[in-house]
């Protein structure tokens, strides 16, 4: 298994092996997920409450799907641990970390300098979603 | 026009750093050729036959004279001394260096520019009307709107990896200029029975080897819920639109496969949701925008009248101005099609000039055209004359907007990497050949695609040619019929295709069968569209004759 680099969580990692989205249904002790990209993210939305761990995989960085699935599942309240597993490259972290993902499990680790500025770069953002960061718009707004 | 904030320009230098340091890391070899691709690709940056392409961004093609005489600028400190305006409004340069892309882009940041998104399979630059704030005929300017895409799209977190690129257009008249139904979204600002402003929404058009017309699929959304509507269109469009094939993956494909119904309603589903979830900016950000596309100060009273005694400005005026909806005023559109010259092609003195006179004529502002010109969106109709003499002397002052010499062509072999054909010689033997007969020939556009990507809008075109490979030569198809108006249709192939010269040919009979067919005032398109493909394709593929009616041999 490769190990996770970078973790923005202070609770205590899950240990529990992550299942297919398609069996966690019937197994019912699970805690832990994987969602490939074809999956529905919705599918495990039943299932919200007993779910610790979910880890999204990027089999290639150019399949974008998994972005979606973070969110989605952000937006239905999960706040469990997000973790994107696979491709996943330095200059994608910071797309990640606004999608929701709050933990990394590269492939091949990232440099640690260059993942720091890469978090770091862009300060303002023009959407909201569900990291909490305030819109430009809100800013520009603010106190109207 | 708009004018960026302190947000707006932090996001704007913090990419300009961003992408020096991916080029730094892409230089010093820390990151691979197949990991950089995407990241140069987000930013414009093409690896093309002989060099680094650079497309610059210009956000629903309108330019102000420091931005235009930054472009002149950079075609100079970094290219070689041209420029070439693309069908997307954007502008592109063709011999750039990898190690000098960063300080191009620190350049254009000056001047509130830069490349981000114009490649790479995410939301591209947003499109709109090059007569936007000065049509006649407009409900309202559609810039504002556009603007506000342009913020929600740009480096939105879920939406860089989609199956395929993804473009959009906004409009707001009812002649549509921007070939709005022939881009995955396209958008028509309406009023409503109630008079409220909405977003009609066509999603799924495109042209490319699977040429598709948009469907309507919700005549009205709210203004305080469209930003809103168009992300639940792209995350449907994310999950669903398909990823096994490069082919298949623009959202038309989705679209048709799924059906418009099923996709709509997936949609709706998703809008329901997200409205939710509170990502709607308030109607004040779009009031704060529309601020900036306020008028500009026009002057009232002033002579609606231009004088017509010099033949070559009168023949300039009818060819190439559109009615300005302030009395006194017009649009006026510069060529870059001079005759034998190549479409789109402007050199840094010429984009310096036009920077020049659009600020002593034209309120500061330049428009770049799909068909690769350049609109004085507001000029004086007293100036009009001095304007097109100092144009006309730096060979702008070509008359021939929509005409047979006005054609949209793509780079073609001569730089693309994608193409089969070469597109821009075919262009100016077009251009020569009919230099003489274009007035008689009257509004005829033509459009080059050098492959099948379309990015020529051959499709499009009245004419409309698609050059292929055929076993390692280059082969002309001829289409015929295809328009990009509010009359959206797609051309037909005549049959069999040609060589150079036989492209050529083959045109000129077209147009002798649509002078001879042709009843009062029907353009080519219109005798086309009565008469049909038959007498064309007669006269095409007739065998040829010699002077004396024998057939000719070999």
């Amino acid at each position: 298994m490769v190990e996770t680099q970078y973790r923005f969580r202070s609770d205590e990692p899950v240990g529990d092996p992550a299942v297919t989205v398609d069996s966690f249904g019937e197994q019912t002790n699970a805690s832990a997920v994987r969602i490939e990209p074809g999956d529905d993210a919705r599918d495990l939305l039943p299932f919200l409450s007993r779910i610790k761990l979910v880890e999204v995989n990027f089999p290639g960085f150019g399949d974008g799907r998994g972005y979606s699935a973070a969110r989605i599942l952000r937006e239905a309240g999960y706040d469990g641990e997000l973790r994107a597993v696979g491709d996943v490259l330095v200059d994608q972290l910071s797309n990640m970390r606004r999608c929701g993902f709050d933990s990394f499990a590269p492939e091949r680790e990232i440099n640690a300098a260059d993942a720091e500025a890469a978090l770091a770069r862009y300060a303002e953002v023009y959407q909201p979603t569900t990291d909490g960061r305030l819109p430009i718009w809100a800013k520009r707004h603010a106190g109207k | 026009m708009y004018q960026y904030d302190t947000y707006d320009q932090a996001l704007v230098d913090a990419r300009v750093a961003d992408f020096r340091d991916q080029t730094r890391r892409r230089l010093d070899g820390s990151m691979s050729e197949e990991q950089f691709r995407p990241l140069r690709l987000m930013n414009g940056l093409y690896l093309q036959l002989h060099a680094y392409m650079l497309r610059v961004a210009v956000p629903y093609g309108t330019l102000s004279s420091a931005q235009m005489r930054m472009l002149g600028d950079i075609a100079d400190k970094y290219d070689r001394g041209y420029g070439h305006f693309t069908t997307r409004q954007n502008i592109q340069y063709n011999w750039i260096k990898l190690d000098e892309a960063p300080d191009i882009l620190a350049d254009l940041a000056t001047v509130e520019m830069h490349a981000i998104q114009t490649s790479g399979n995410c939301i591209r630059n947003t499109t709109s009307d090059q007569y936007a704030g000065a049509a006649a005929d407009e409900l309202v300017d559609p810039r504002p709107y556009a603007e506000l895409i342009r913020q929600w799209s740009t480096f939105h977190p879920e939406f860089n990896f989609l199956p395929r690129k993804f473009k959009i257009a906004v409009i707001a008249a009812d002649t549509d200029r921007a070939a709005m139904r022939l881009h995955d979204i396209g958008v028509q600002i309406v009023r409503n029975a109630a008079g409220e402003l909405g977003c009609a929404f066509y999603v799924g058009g495109g042209m490319g080897r699977t040429p598709m017309i948009a469907p309507l699929i919700n005549g009205f959304v709210p203004l305080d819920q469209f930003i809103t509507y168009f992300e639940a269109c792209l995350r449907v469009y994310n999950r669903y639109g398909r990823r096994d094939n490069k082919y298949k993956a623009r959202i038309k494909i989705l679209v048709h496969e799924i059906g418009k119904e099923a996709y709509t309603s997936q949609v709706e589903a998703e809008f329901a949701h997200l409205l939710t979830q509170n990502i709607e900016p308030p109607i004040a950000e779009l009031e704060r925008i529309k601020a900036h596309f306020a008028d500009p100060a026009f002057e009232v009273g002033v002579p609606d009248q231009v004088d017509r005694s010099d033949p070559d400005f009168a023949l300039w005026v009818d060819n190439n101005c559109v009615t300005h909806k302030q009395a006194g005023y017009i649009a006026a559109t510069i060529s870059l099609k001079p005759i034998g010259g190549i479409p789109g092609d402007a050199s840094s003195d010429q984009i310096r000039l036009m920077a020049d006179l659009a600020k002593e004529y034209a309120f500061d502002e330049l428009r770049v055209t799909h068909a690769q010109n350049i609109v004085l969106p507001h000029v004086k109709k007293a100036d009009l004359y001095a304007l097109w003499q100092k144009l006309d002397a730096a060979g702008l002052g070509t008359a021939n907007l929509d005409q047979i010499g006005d054609i949209i062509a793509c780079p073609g072999l001569d730089y693309c990497s994608l193409a089969n054909a070469r597109s821009i010689p075919v262009a100016q033997k077009i251009s020569e050949r009919f230099a003489a007969k274009a007035e008689e020939i009257g509004e005829l556009k033509l459009k080059i695609s050098g492959c099948i990507n379309a990015c020529g809008h051959h499709h499009a075109g009245h004419i409309g040619i698609l050059g292929v490979d055929r076993k390692g030569v280059e082969n002309y198809q001829l289409l015929l019929g295809g328009s990009e108006g509010a009359d959206t249709s797609l051309g037909t192939i005549t049959g069999p295709g040609f060589d150079e010269d036989g492209v050529v040919d083959a045109i000129e009979k077209a147009t002798e069968v649509y002078l001879a067919h042709k009843q009062g005032e029907e353009r080519f398109l219109d005798t086309y569209r009565r008469v049909g493909m038959a007498p064309f394709k007669e006269a095409i593929y007739a065998p040829k004759t010699t002077q004396n009616g024998e057939p000719a041999h070999g």
